[in-house]
């Protein structure tokens, strides 16, 4: 007894000596910079860029655009990553100095910890000239990431199905959307909504309704001094209302608990499902399903939020991840080469049918139909993001890009949990106001 | 001292050594990171941490809708129950000699050896309306489609079977390891008293293997207080379905709160040596010539 006693106290012993030693981490001073190459032919050096796009790892897309680049820069040679949980992996790897040389910013990152992992790229004068939402990733007049492209969103459909209900026009109000989704209902087979409950992330894209009903550039950034981002009238409001009056009304899947996101691809592109809201980035994506599955890739169609200020629809445009030159990288002018020439000049913007963030940069193909019908593209302010996600987090609350306040009131609306929608919008007005005074800002 | 007697001492630990490193490394140093993070407000990312002394821990019991997750364990309790209760029998019924013995033991067995996220996806389509769950219970006259994960009772219960069909599969090797190692005279020689299977069991396997039985409760409550696997992949905690682990989880990955998450896992950890002290004071474990 006494000699198992003995080991017991050698082994804590141990143990806290060890754990003295490990983890703190080691904190970097920053302010190092990553400026652009004048002389392509002198840059040099192995870069390794992160990318979430697995599929284009794979199938040698990526390798055809570092070929493209080699011919700018003959000495830059480059290696691509694809990691399926981009956010989880990423942000574990921050704590070490190996996290590529080229990565995405991820959202975990708090914008104030920019110079303490990225190198900057310039000052906010000189590359907001240059580029929309550098703001985003702008500390202490520095800018630390540029978003490759940016995003519209609305609600992608299938034309066929909408035709078959007799539906032409995309509707103008929630009240006139939820008719027709009824009409899909009773005249076609389809479902005519689906959430993606269970793969979770599709649902954050509804907070992306800010902008489009108030057509307001700030409503992103409202929710910082709002006690209430959930009162009447506000884009969230109206959108979760559409969105748990969807599910109310039995106009989605009938088992949220099993959706699929990648089937669900197919079944938008077979016109099995009606509709659903999503990025714009998401059209490409549907128009490969359909040509998948043999049909025609021009029956994928994309509307606005059905909601109109003086007669026009409004479409918010953020950006999508934002690229950034790691401070502890040895080829720190490779890595912003790379950056420079994949967001301004190897067409993947084009390719991918996003909204450039180069400015002056055309609007893609895809969101012609958008332009027809003279749909306000509003650009959303980024400038109090950190604030926002700062508060969201402290709330626990998850409204930028978790998805279980939404996942609740689908649960609410579908009878799975008791409560009832305004009850659910008390709530997260209770938890946002209490977090505002406590989230270190 | 001679060689041969340092050599004496020092062989265990070296032996000891590699199982040592490993522990020290992979355990004793990740739990006393967590214990010192749980008195920081670390985000999990950020190079910087501050010592916020004991604020995780009062947030943590100020708030008591972070331990009201804790029913959703009852679920899992209940469903250990039912899961020793069920080894017990396979257990006691294998343990005679029986045709296709071995058949049986592979079949109970095989479950536990595959990896929780396959099960997890495998259920995921077995529990779909109109999936293979309804349709076999279609053949047996019980038509229609049921939402099987589709809300609270209904899917943490699911949830709940998905995890004893799992863990059976361990129970029951345990319990046939200690039913196997009890002497064959003594049944010989009951049945010469003429005891009946019931009264062998009753009075020969339940003392015989009562430190395992005991054992096996304390895995149950544990794992059913830190029930996680299963309802992480196949509902992510929606629905109902959250337990504690899987908000602990979200706290720490989701909402950057590696510091509240540290301090939930730290108080996690000791209502569970809390229990097992509870159990070991309730049943004292005797000195057993059996096993």
């Amino acid at each position: 007894m006494k000699r198992t006693a003995l080991a017991g106290s050698l082994l804590a012993t141990m143990a806290l000596l060890a754990t003295a030693c490990g983890g703190g981490g080691s904190s970097s001073s920053g302010g190092e910079s990553a400026a652009s190459p004048t002389d392509p032919s002198k840059v040099t050096g192995d870069i390794k860029v992160l990318t979430q796009r697995t599929d284009l790892v794979q199938d040698g897309t990526m390798k055809k655009y570092a070929a493209e680049f080699n011919k700018l820069y003959p000495k830059v040679h480059v290696t691509f990553e694809g990691i399926t949980d981009y956010e989880g992996e990423v942000k574990i790897r921050m704590n070490t100095s190996n996290y590529g040389d080229v990565l995405m910013i991820p959202a975990a990152i708090k914008t104030d910890d920019y110079p303490k992992f990225f190198a900057s790229l310039g000052t906010a004068d000189e590359l907001g000239k240059k580029y929309t939402f550098t703001e985003k990733a702008t500390v202490g007049g520095k800018v630390y990431g540029i978003a490759n492209f940016a995003n519209v969103d609305g609600f992608v459909y299938n034309k066929a199905v909408w035709q078959q209900a007799g539906i032409a026009d995309w509707p103008k109000t929630p009240d006139e959307f939820l008719t027709d989704l009824s009409a899909i209902k009773s005249k076609t087979s389809a479902t005519p909504y689906y959430t993606n409950y269970k793969d979770g992330w599709p649902l954050t894209g509804w907070t992306q309704v800010q902008g489009s009903v108030t057509c307001d550039p700030k409503a992103t950034d409202a929710p910082a001094s709002q006690s209430d981002p959930w009162q009447a009238g506000t884009d969230l409001n109206v959108g979760d209302t559409l969105l748990y009056n969807i599910v109310h009304g039995k106009l989605s899947e009938q088992d949220p608990t099993t959706t699929n996101w990648e089937n669900s691809k197919n079944l938008l592109a077979t016109g099995k499902i009606g509709t659903m809201w999503l990025g714009s980035w998401a059209i490409v994506q549907m128009q490969d399903a359909a040509k998948k599955a043999g049909k025609d890739p021009s029956e994928i169609g994309y509307m606005p939020f059905p909601s109109q200020k003086d007669g026009k629809f409004c479409t918010p445009v953020a950006p999508d991840y934002q690229e950034a030159v790691n401070i502890h990288s040895g080829h720190k002018a490779a890595a912003r080469a790379w950056i420079d020439w994949f967001t301004d000049k190897s067409g993947y913007v084009q390719t991918n049918q996003a909204v450039p963030t180069l400015r002056g940069g055309a609007m893609p193909t895809a969101l012609k139909p958008f332009q027809d019908a003279g749909v306000q593209f509003v650009e959303m302010s980024q400038a109090q993001s950190a604030k926002v996600t700062s508060i969201d987090n402290q709330s626990e609350i998850g409204m930028t890009n978790k998805p279980d306040y939404r996942q609740h009131l689908i649960d609410v609306a579908r009878g799975a949990a008791g409560g009832d929608l305004p009850g659910i919008f008390a709530d997260l007005a209770k938890k946002w106001s209490s977090a505002q005074k406590t989230a270190s800002l | 001292m001679t060689r041969a007697r340092v050599w004496r001492t020092v062989t265990p630990w070296l032996y000891l050594a590699v199982p040592l490193a490993l522990l020290i490394t992979f355990t004793y140093i990740p739990v006393g990171n967590m214990i010192r993070d749980s008195f920081t407000d670390w985000d999990g990312v950020s190079p910087d941490r501050d010592y916020v002394g004991t604020r995780n821990y009062v947030e943590l019991f100020t708030r008591p809708e972070l331990f009201q997750v804790f029913f959703v364990s009852i679920y899992y309790l209940v469903a250990s129950v039912v899961q020793i209760v069920l080894a017990l029998y396979f257990a006691t019924v294998l343990s005679f000699d029986l045709r296709f013995r071995n058949l049986f033991k592979g079949i109970l067995f095989f479950p536990y050896l595959i990896n929780g996220v396959a099960i997890g996806l495998v259920f995921l389509y077995f529990f779909q309306p109109h999936g293979t769950l309804d349709t076999v219970l279609s053949a047996f006259g019980v038509h229609g489609h049921h939402f099987w994960l589709g809300s609270g009772r209904m899917a943490n219960t699911s949830l709940a079977g998905v995890s004893v069909w799992r863990f059976m599969g361990l129970n029951f090797v345990l319990f046939l390891g200690a039913i196997q190692s009890i002497p064959g005279e003594l049944y010989e020689a009951s049945e010469l008293d003429g005891a009946n299977r019931w009264q062998q069991f009753r009075h020969i396997i339940a003392p015989g293997i009562k430190p395992v039985l005991s054992l096996s409760a304390i895995l149950a409550i544990s794992g059913s207080l830190s029930a996680f696997e299963i309802p992480f992949i196949m509902t992510n905690g929606a629905a109902g379905t959250q337990t504690f682990v899987i908000q602990t989880v979200k706290l720490a990955f989701e909402f950057n709160k590696m510091g509240l998450a540290s301090a939930a896992a730290v108080a996690l950890l000791v209502i569970i040596l809390l229990v097992t002290w509870l159990q070991r004071v309730v049943v004292p474990d005797e000195r057993n010539d059996l096993v």
